[in-house]
């Protein structure tokens, strides 16, 4: 059985007493290189993103917005511009210039990273096998049991939950698509080439919005998965999307992974390889 | 399994170094395509590299989006610029008469045009949006003399591959390739919204490159350089922008 992008949130074995233990392999190289650098170059936009943003933390909807124009929203910041009305009686230092190449560079990053895991993906079986939830049925019941932050136990070991499931789908299919959908209908030089991407989401100042926006929610995804993989052993998981293997013998608790809890057809594709 | 393992590892290896030779291909026929922005050295050469010629490549004659007459915003913003000093308001109190712009480097016929001349040759008006790096924007109607025109005035020499600008502002300069260059929609613009450009817009002339971001637009422009290459201005990384830690290429 093999993971995706984020890190695994419930796949955690609990030590069992079978006495007979071998070592299994949890993720694939392809999902380890790309989970750890789509995690750097989300950082780095994320960083840059955010000091892109104090020179003018205010949002408009439709075309056009600027300090002579009201918000929709305004994030009430202290702002690296003085033609900005902040409220705030000192001006942050402009650090626009590296924020905006380390932006770019990054965004081609993740870009470059998100097409090898897509395309391996699918060619791969990796979204119907491990990502596409069978049915919905259950879906209750692990909410609950996320509410409720309940340790996965040894049938969730192998095997994302249905919430996993779609939440993944979610963020893979939906959330980076937008973003680099609403990333590009900002750039002047792109919406002359092909003005469509600006037109469908109803104008530049909207796309920047909605850029903000999906950051948010992508931060929000991002503080859930961590605290997930707290709930479920913080170097169990670490170590399964570092070094692929899912635990050693005789380490600590948490992290002793047991073949006997994988059904064996879940195992095949790391294991064929 | 060792079988596995040096299968994969020849694998990789014929991937890593198909991928290196693939770079390296890519970089020599960027190179004589000239899809190299000036400022491609330094960590973030290689994602502006791929940025400016990405959008060469995608659309290098594609016209910026126009707008329609009730789209034109109705409190453009004018960013704030240093004070231009006793020089220039002399100039402003004589309504610009004896305003200058030299047309020089490759040129067969290197001028100095003044004003009144600008003003008198054809004019091409377009309503476009203009971006601020920070983030904000505003739609206005721009008129002025295409820089195509121009650079067919003065008789550009086939080698040219950059323009140069300057503004009155000091250590304002600015430079485009001839994509943008000879792009229709690029001005040299006297007009805004259907009367002179206001100075705080950058009257009496500003470089208009609606498929850039506004700093490429650069105002008070006072002087044009025709040349086939950036290594001898400034740092020889294009424009002042790199200067500052901005990108040289702003189309994105």
């Amino acid at each position: 059985m093999n993971a995706t992008l984020p890190i695994a949130e419930r796949d955690l074995v609990q030590p069992t007493t079978t006495p007979a233990v071998t070592e299994a392999k949890r993720h694939t190289a392809l999902v380890r290189v790309t989970h750890w650098l789509a995690t750097f170059a989300f950082l780095a936009l994320l960083v840059s993103g955010g000091e892109i943003v104090l020179s003018h933390p205010r949002f408009y909807w439709g075309e056009t917005g600027n300090v002579n124009m009201h918000p929709w929203l305004n994030l009430h910041l202290p702002s690296s511009r003085d033609t900005v009305p902040t409220g705030y009686g000192y001006v942050l230092p402009d650090q626009n210039g590296w924020s905006r190449y380390l932006h770019f560079q990054a965004a081609w990053v993740a870009l470059a990273t998100g097409l090898l895991y897509v395309i391996w993906g699918f060619f791969a079986g990796h979204f119907r096998r491990n990502l596409l939830p069978a049915s919905l049925k259950g879906i209750g019941t692990s909410i609950i049991e996320h509410l409720r932050f309940k340790r996965p136990g040894v049938e969730g070991a192998w095997s994302y939950n249905v919430l996993q499931r779609i939440t993944y789908l979610l963020v893979i299919f939906v959330l980076f698509p937008l973003m680099i959908w609403t990333g590009l209908a900002m750039s002047f030089g792109f919406d002359a080439a092909f003005p469509l991407p600006v037109r469908l989401l109803g104008g530049h100042q909207t796309a920047r919005s909605l850029h903000f926006i999906v950051t948010i929610l992508l931060v929000l995804f991002l503080l859930i998965h961590v605290v997930m993989i707290f709930v479920a052993g913080f170097w169990a998981r670490m170590r399964a999307m570092i070094t692929g293997r899912a635990d050693h013998v005789g380490t600590a608790a948490s992290a002793v992974r047991r073949s006997e809890a994988t059904p064996a057809p879940e195992i095949s594709e790391g294991v064929t390889r | 399994m060792t079988q596995i393992s040096r299968r994969r590892l020849i694998t990789t290896g014929i991937a890593a170094a198909a991928g290196v030779s693939g770079v390296a291909v890519a970089a020599t026929l960027a190179r004589r395509h000239g899809l190299i922005p000036p400022d491609s050295s330094g960590i973030y050469g290689p994602g502006e590299t791929l940025t400016y010629a990405a959008q060469r490549l995608l659309g290098s004659r594609a016209m910026a989006r126009e707008f329609s007459p009730s789209q034109i915003s109705e409190k453009p913003f004018a960013n704030e610029v240093d004070p231009l000093g006793d020089e220039f308001n002399r100039l402003q109190a004589a309504n610009f008469v004896d305003w200058k712009m030299t047309v020089d480097g490759m040129a067969a016929r290197p001028t100095t045009f003044s004003l009144a001349e600008i003003r008198s040759f054809p004019t091409s008006s377009h309503i476009t949006m203009i971006g601020c790096e920070e983030g904000w924007t505003y739609i206005a109607e721009w008129g002025g003399v295409p820089l195509s025109y121009i650079l067919d005035r003065v008789g550009a020499l086939p080698q040219v591959r950059y323009v140069v600008y300057r503004s009155f502002q000091k250590g304002w300069w600015e430079s485009i390739d001839m994509a943008d260059a000879l792009h229709p929609q690029t001005l040299i613009a006297h007009r805004m919204n259907g009367a002179d450009l206001p100075v705080p817009f950058g009257g009496p002339l500003r470089l208009r490159v609606p498929r850039q971001l506004g700093y490429k637009s650069v105002k008070y422009i006072t002087r044009l350089t025709l040349t086939d290459s950036l290594k001898a201005f400034g740092k020889g990384l294009g424009s002042s922008a790199p200067e500052a830690g901005y990108a040289w290429y702003a189309g994105i």
